[in-house]
Order: C-alpha cells, then structure tokens, then sequence
C-alpha cells in the first residue's frame, strides 16, 4: 500500500522501527498534496519548506537516540479554525485574510510537543458556518469519491485531505456537526469529543457553548490516538474539565475483537426511524439498519428509544449558534488584527467597522450575525434565544432517560450522502438539515462518533454512535466492532475502494 | 425534512425595527417574518454595512430561516430551565501567577494599524468635538 493511504497505526510503526523516515513520509504527502489539491481544494495554507525542516529535525532526533514518542514523525493537517504561531490562520475568512497569529492552540501545541509535522491548514466554511465547504471565503473542497460533490462541512478540507491521502489524520472542529458530517460523507472515522474535554483555547470561537475539537482519521484506532493526544485538562480553557480522558486507543482495540455482549444499544426513532424519514435516503437507512444487525450479531441488545424533543434540536440549534456567533463575531472590529477598510482619515470608527465587516465576511456569516442580533434583542429574545435554550434542556433530559437503559445511542450520521457542489448553496435550511441527526449531541455536549458503515450509491454513509459525557471510549469500542465486522466482511478498508477508483495523482 | 423555499419577504414597514414591537412573539402566532427595513435595522446594530442586492436576498431567506426556527414556541416549557452551557461549571480559578504577555512588537506587526506603540484606530469623536 502507498504510503499516502496507510493508516496513521502503521506509519507511526515503521517510523519508530527506523523502516521509514518523517522526511520521506512527509514528502510523499507533500508530493500528493502538489498533485491532487489543486482539484480537492483541501488547504488554504501549506508549507512545504517548514513540514520538511521539521520532519528532518524529527528524523535527527530520532537518529541521535532521543526518547520520541509514538506520534513523533507522524504528518498531520489542522482545520485552519486552530490558531497556530506564525503559520497563516483565517479561519476561512477574508476578514482574518494574512494573519499569523503570536501563539499556538493547546490542541496545536500539544500535537507540536508530540513531535508530530505540520503540513499545512485546512479548507473550512467560514467561522466554521456550514455543512459543505462552499462558504470557505478562498475555495471549494471537493469529494475524493466524487469531486463534483461537496466533501462535507464545516471541517470539509480536513475531510478531502484524509480521504484524499493528502494527510494521514487531521483535525477538524464540530459545533452543529462539523467533525461527524464531513466524516461521514468522505468515508472517515470523525469523533466530537464531550464538550469541554478537548481544550478550546486557539479555537476560533464560532458558537462558544458547543464547539469542540477532534480527530478525523481513516480508522476508529487512529482517531482514538489523535484524540488522547489532544485531550485534558487545560487550565487556559475555563470551560475544561479536569478529568482524565478516559483510555481510547484500548477501547478501540478491545472493540474491534468484536464482542459486545451485554452493550444495551438505542436505535433513536426520531433520527430516520418509523414516522421520522423525511429527508433521509432510502441507502442511507438501509446501510444503517446493516450496521444495528452487525452489532445484534455481537451479542448487543438492540431497542428503540425515543426521544421526541429532538424533532426540535435543528430550529434550537439555528438560534442558539447563530446568537453565540453574533456576539464572538462582535471581535471582528478592523481594530486589532486582520481586514480593515475605508480608513481613509475622514470616517469614523463605526463606518470603518461596517465596511470592515461588510467586506471581511460571506453571506453566511453575515445571514447568521442578523439572525442572532435578532434572536437576541430586547422583545424577542424569550420568544427565540430564551426558548430555545430551554429546547436544550429537554433535549439534555431526553438524552438521559435513554441512557437510563442503554449504553450507547445510535442513528446515521447524516441523512444524505454527498452532495452535487452547489445544489444546497442558495437554500440555507436545505443545507441545515444536514445537520438533523448531528445536532441533538452537539447540543447536550454529548460525545459521538461517526464511522463508516458501507456506500450508497458508490458514496459513503456515515453511522453515528452517541455516548453520555465523559464516555467517549463507548464511541470508540462500538464504533472499532462496526468497522472491524465491515472490514472482515469485505477484506480491505472501506477507503481502500477509493483508492481502487480513483488511481493516485489521476486528474479527477 | 422539508426544505421550505425562501419567499417574498412580507411588508412590515409599520413594525419594522425588532425590539419595538415587544408583543410580536414570532413563533406563537406564525408570523415570523423579516422585512427589509429589519433586516437593515438589525445590519446596523450589528455594524454591518449591506448592499441594496443583500438585503433584499436575506431579507427572503432569513424569513425561511426565522418560520423554521420559531418552532421552538412549540415546545412545553413550564418550569424548564434554560441550558446555557452543557458543562455545569462555576466559579472556575487558576492560581494567579505572572506570566508574559504575548510581545507587543508581535502582536503590534498583524494590527491593520499601529503607531506610538498601540494600535490606531479610525476617529472616534467627530472633529468639532
């Protein structure tokens, strides 16, 4: 297998087996990202120059004898939302267009301290508002599988370099969706970590409440690594939770031996079961319906579970993000860093600002920040912002009388596969209801997973696995059972078909 | 999941300015809707300059946006608490150590102005004052 296709797992092996060096696996991605990225559309920024120096640097330390360890070598991609020293950052925007920001995330740096190389930063909607890439300010990410489709979104450039072999993993961030969406409809493993377990601190803040860093990866065990190596405490992030992350990569590896007896899972009907499947492809539930078998087939116990205020996560999500966002967006002033525009000595602040502002951000952006200062304003803000936050405490509870009988909850990822660049751009809710399924966990800051569970219609479908707070390993052990059944049954990875069908460096 | 389709935002001159009209209550009687003058009141607050093309496009689909998410009005509410943060944390401390700032010269350098030492910024009084 090319390197460009391998499993994060394995090249960490051979690197620390001295059977490979960072320099020549950092430069078979490099070599990729030179031919295939100017169709996928996957970075908004990379560095060829600064990966090569820092991998050699790697590969001298590793000469030398010092004591590396396991990711130290390994390439990785960061969503260009993770603030990163001196590398371009822009979250997507033409407002922070040219900004090298004077420190590091704490996800950043702790991937640095691991001695991983960065490659570059990744194609993202702008603040991370949108479910397909095409609101990025600077250009479209396409599908590996098919690029005259969109690669998911928000964390779509991340997506299209995974499953593209421009990047061995990568991470993305999620606040409606943005990990397990994108991963779902490129055929990657995405998981969003319970809400506060992974630092935020360096993240572009879009929707404070809810957005979450995490691994996206080409298995449940490489994103199982990514994850521990992110995550913990972080006292720089007031909102962390000091608690230990609980062992990932062993629940992945005890998964995918494939017995889950006595695991108690829900099928939640309000997400594409019996009365619930308007909008949901006929392939996608059926693929699903496979997964829940596959798992039955396991020793699993497998009930359904309603949880009726579900139905309502989209609209509270969509009121709830967009206000958080208004007021996050509020630093955007043309004052500090970033776009400024018509300060020509004779307009004041305020008129530099709205031109700043009006030029800086997409329509997206700006659709968001008038429906959050609306949702927010005095005589509407119980009707809208009020309300729906109380949505969320019904969608909390729901969440907890399920996990009163199960272990883990499941459902698709998304409704759809891919879809065609374009068909969703001018309809805004369209392009929300991409979202349905992934929003009820977002919004109780549930941790969840998505991992491939076949094709449909040649395209990859997503299958979601959803645990109570701090039990991430549960995502992680019965999402390695779902892909290890899948990839016995049909001998190689699901990713592996892409490579099949589209020949590397190939014009798409 | 339907998908509405945006449509004509509805003449609201004589309510337009959300925040005036404190009895409106989109959502609990189906009248949500943004016209265009709201949509610019609301741009103004938000100190967002928009074009005459750009509100009349948001102003349609903003209105879509607004029926779908007046949905919540249909929740049972009583004696729900709101959810404003997952993680129920308070009163969260760090020791108080000193610790550098970030190098001014640094953050100075990605500043779209500076001069003296400090970010410069656009008049804020009018000249006569």
């Amino acid at each position: 297998m090319e390197l460009t296709n391998e499993d994060a797992a394995e090249l960490g092996r051979r690197l620390a087996a001295g059977e490979l060096s960072s320099v020549e696996l950092t430069r078979a991605h490099l070599d990729r990202i030179a031919a295939r990225d100017d169709v996928l559309g996957a970075f908004l920024h990379v560095d060829a120059e600064a990966a090569l120096a820092r991998a050699a640097e790697v590969d001298a330390a590793r000469a030398a004898g010092e004591e590396l360890g396991p990711l130290a070598g390994l390439p990785v991609a960061l969503k260009d939302v993770v603030v990163t020293e001196g590398v371009p950052t822009t979250s997507g925007s033409r407002i922070l267009e040219g900004w090298r920001p004077p420190y590091d995330a704490t996800v950043a740096a702790r991937l640095k301290d691991a001695g991983t190389v960065l490659l570059g930063k990744t194609n993202m909607d702008e603040f991370a508002m949108g479910s397909s890439t095409e609101n990025s300010a600077y250009r479209t990410a396409r599908n590996p599988w098919d690029p005259d489709r969109v690669p998911g979104g928000s964390s779509g450039g991340s997506s299209a370099a995974v499953a593209g072999g421009l990047a061995p993993w990568a991470l993305g961030t999620d606040t409606g969706g943005s990990i397990r969406q994108p991963a779902a409809v490129t055929g990657l493993v995405g998981h969003k970590p319970t809400y506060g377990s992974v630092s935020r601190y360096g993240l572009i803040a879009f929707s404070s409440s809810l957005d979450q860093a995490g691994p996206m990866a080409r298995t449940v065990l490489d994103a199982a690594v990514l994850h521990e190596a992110i995550g913990g405490h972080d006292r720089r992030d007031s909102t962390s939770i000091d608690a230990p992350v609980p062992p990932l990569a062993q629940a992945a590896t005890e998964g995918a031996r494939g017995e889950l007896s006595g695991l108690r899972v829900g099928i939640v009907r309000e997400l594409g079961g019996a009365g619930h499947t308007d909008g949901y492809e006929d392939g996608v539930l059926a693929r699903v319906r496979e997964a829940v078998a596959l798992l039955e087939g396991m020793g699993a116990e497998v009930r359904e579970v309603s949880c009726p205020s579900f139905d309502l996560a989209l609209a509270a999500y969509y009121l709830i993000a967009p206000s958080e966002a208004s007021s996050n967006l509020a630093r955007f002033d043309g004052v500090r860093h970033g776009l400024r525009v018509g300060d020509d000595g004779s307009r004041d602040l305020d008129t530099v600002m709205s031109l700043t502002r009006e030029e800086g951000f997409g329509p997206e952006v700006k659709r968001r920040i008038i429906l959050g200062t609306y949702a927010l304003s005095a005589g509407y803000y119980e009707a809208y912002y009020g309300q729906a936050q109380k949505v969320r405490t019904l969608i909390g509870r729901d969440f907890s009388a399920a996990f009163a009988d199960v272990d883990v909850l499941v459902s698709p990822t998304s409704p759809t596969v891919a879809w065609p660049i374009g068909a969703r751009v001018d309809d805004p809710l369209a392009m929300y209801a991409a979202d349905l399924c992934t929003l009820p966990a977002s919004l109780a800051g549930l941790p969840a997973i998505s991992v491939p569970c076949g094709l449909s219609e040649g395209l990859p479908v997503g299958f979601q696995v959803m645990a109570p707070a701090l039990a991430d390993d549960r995502c992680y052990r019965v999402a390695a059972a779902v892909e290890a059944a899948l990839d016995a049954a049909r001998g190689h990875r699901l990713l592996d078909e892409l490579a099949q069908r589209a020949p590397s460096g190939a014009p798409a | 999941m339907s998908t509405p389709v945006p449509k004509d935002p509805p003449a609201r001159q004589d309510t337009a300015g959300p925040g005036r009209d404190g009895t409106a209550g989109p959502g609990r009687d189906g009248t949500a809707g943004l016209g265009r003058d709201d949509v610019a009141h609301l741009a103004r607050l938000a100190r967002l300059a928009l074009s005459d093309e750009e509100l009349d496009h948001f102003a349609g689909q903003l209105s879509a946006v607004l029926d779908a998410v007046a949905q919540v009005g249909k929740a049972d509410v009583a004696d729900v608490p709101p959810t404003t943060h997952a993680v129920p944390l308070t009163d969260v401390t760090r020791p108080d150590v000193v610790a550098p700032s970030l190098p001014r010269d640094v953050v100075l350098a990605q500043a779209p102005a500076a001069e003296d030492d400090r970010f410069r910024v656009p008049q804020i009084l009018g000249e006569e004052e």
